[in-house]
């Protein structure tokens, strides 16, 4: 039988598993099958520049149609895998149909975390993952308008920062006692907090809520503390989880995420998986790790295709992230979970431009740089190279950022 | 359709019309040149697509904004003509422009 790769989930990680393979000279066919109508799109622009009408869903593409017919790959789009068949290696769709596959890369991503508030089915409330879902949102969308946005993370504070530059109300319910509580230092938090209430954004912590009201679309979110936010749009963004559920029934191990090992590959030798959808080793940190990041899907499916390909390299990637707010681009490099110290360089409680590094038992682990690129920079190439820094050089601005590591 | 030339570290050459108003970036993803991966997608975050802007082309290319610059301050084997390609936008005149890649990125 000729050699055919079905990559199921037409995501980030596809859109690369698509081009590595190919540059990694597999020449057999390639699928790419996605429950989404659209080719591989960038999300991270969804809550930010698509959002306020800066990018077009063309611009969204991650790469041109025409790269997947140069490419020789036949799409399957807005069709679902419902069966992967190991014994027999096809998979089966929605439809019936049957495949049959030599290699198979699950990069199927994560879906929002939904929780069932009372009303939560009203018109204008929204989820912010998908290009529908942003695309339906524009119908509530409008100057003077107010939005509720339930949840103090980096998509609801984005969805923020987006929805003051096109004039409406805002207001943030978060949970915890901070917003970024999960994410990032109390400084961080509280620059955030500092920002987006001189942005004009409501926020509130501590707060829970109690329901969505509304007769036929939304008019409000109801807190536990009995008040009421006017609203005429909510967004919900409390996280997501992975899609693991067609690994699962197809017998493939599961650990909070789509195991694989340190070559993107399952425990079934000819099944990969790449992205959000994973739980991996991360050498760096030695720790299971199970991103949500642009970054482990591109770098994840580069060392899947390899590996369906027959030359197999380690994944030892350093994550990293972003997060444009407003003028503050927030650059992450590292992992700052478990940190026990925090070194801030430049001042957090004024202006808009300054870097966290986190460290834990003496060890750099990761920087938090808002408006510091260079900080980003170096810090991202040696967390890589495995360098330390000095924590009184990196908090003393007269020393370059550059001589702060060793 | 202005003519990018895109080098390669090793010094192999791919052409690629590319439409004017996309970045020299996206025109490299579109087209799988390896050597340029543009990981954030073109909001200037990660420099994964630093390249170097043939002598020839660096006025055509434009002047890179502070953000670009200090990115610029720290990529791994920085050049005189060291840019981020997501940051240049395409236009006609650029008709024939020389785009080198660094070794680091592949």
């Amino acid at each position: 039988m000729s050699e055919h790769c079905i990559i199921i989930g037409a995501s980030h990680a596809a859109a690369q598993l698509v081009s590595s393979l190919r540059q990694e000279g597999w020449e057999g066919k390639i699928s790419l099958i996605g429950d989404e109508p659209n080719l591989p799109y960038h999300r991270p622009p969804l809550s930010k520049a698509f959002f306020v009408g800066e990018k077009t869903e063309d611009e969204l593409l991650i790469r041109a149609a025409d790269f997947y017919e140069k490419n020789k790959v036949d799409l399957l789009l807005g069709s679902r895998v419902t069966v992967i068949d190991r014994d027999a290696k096809k998979i089966t769709l929605e439809d019936g149909a049957e495949i049959s596959y030599t290699k198979l890369a699950l990069t199927t991503g994560a879906r929002v975390r939904k929780i069932p508030f009372t009303g939560s089915e009203l018109a204008g409330v929204f989820y912010m993952r998908d290009l529908n879902d942003v695309k339906q949102t524009h119908k509530f969308t409008g100057p003077g308008k107010s939005a509720v946005i339930i949840g103090g993370g980096y998509i609801g504070l984005e969805t923020a920062a987006s929805l003051r530059k096109i004039g409406m109300k805002v207001t943030v319910i978060e949970a915890m006692s901070r917003v970024l509580q999960r994410v990032t230092a109390p400084e961080v938090s509280a620059f955030y907090t500092r920002v987006h209430t001189e942005e004009g954004v409501d926020i509130r912590t501590e707060a829970g809520v109690d329901a969505i009201v509304g007769e036929k679309h939304v008019e409000g979110v109801r807190l536990a503390d009995g008040s009421t936010v006017a609203a005429d749009l909510v967004i919900i963004g409390v996280g997501v989880i992975p899609n693991i559920e067609l690994a699962e029934s197809a017998g493939l191990t599961i650990d909070n995420g789509i195991a694989v090992n340190e070559f993107a590959t399952t425990n079934d030798p000819d099944i990969v998986a790449a992205g959000d959808c994973t739980n991996h080793y991360n050498p760096i940190y030695d720790r299971k790790l199970r991103l949500e990041s642009v970054q482990n899907a591109t770098d994840q499916a580069k060392i899947a295709a390899k590996s369906i390909c027959g030359k197999p390299e380690e994944y030892n990637a350093l994550p990293w992230f972003w997060s444009d707010q407003y003028d503050l681009k927030l650059q992450i490099a590292g992992l700052s979970q478990g940190f026990d110290e925090v070194i801030i360089r430049g001042d957090s409680e004024q202006g808009r431009s300054f870097a966290a590094f986190y460290f834990s038992e003496g060890r750099f682990i990761a920087v938090d740089a808002i408006n510091r690129p260079k900080e980003f920079m170096m810090s991202k190439r040696a967390l890589t190279a495995g360098q330390t820094a000095d924590p009184l050089k990196l908090a003393d601005e007269s020393i370059e950022i550059k001589d702060a590591f060793n | 359709m202005p003519l990018i030339i895109y080098k390669s570290h090793d010094g192999s050459t791919q052409e690629v019309h590319a439409e004017a108003g996309t970045s020299i970036m996206q025109a490299a993803v579109d087209n799988g040149i390896d050597g340029i991966l543009g990981e954030c997608g073109g909001c200037c975050s990660c420099a994964t697509c630093h390249c170097y802007v043939d002598p020839a082309w660096v006025a055509k290319a434009g002047e890179p904004d502070s953000t670009e610059k200090d990115m610029l301050d720290c990529v791994l084997e920085p050049q005189e003509t060291s840019r981020l390609s997501c940051q240049i936008i395409i236009t006609d005149e650029m008709d024939g422009m020389i785009i080198a890649m660094p070794e680091s990125q592949y």
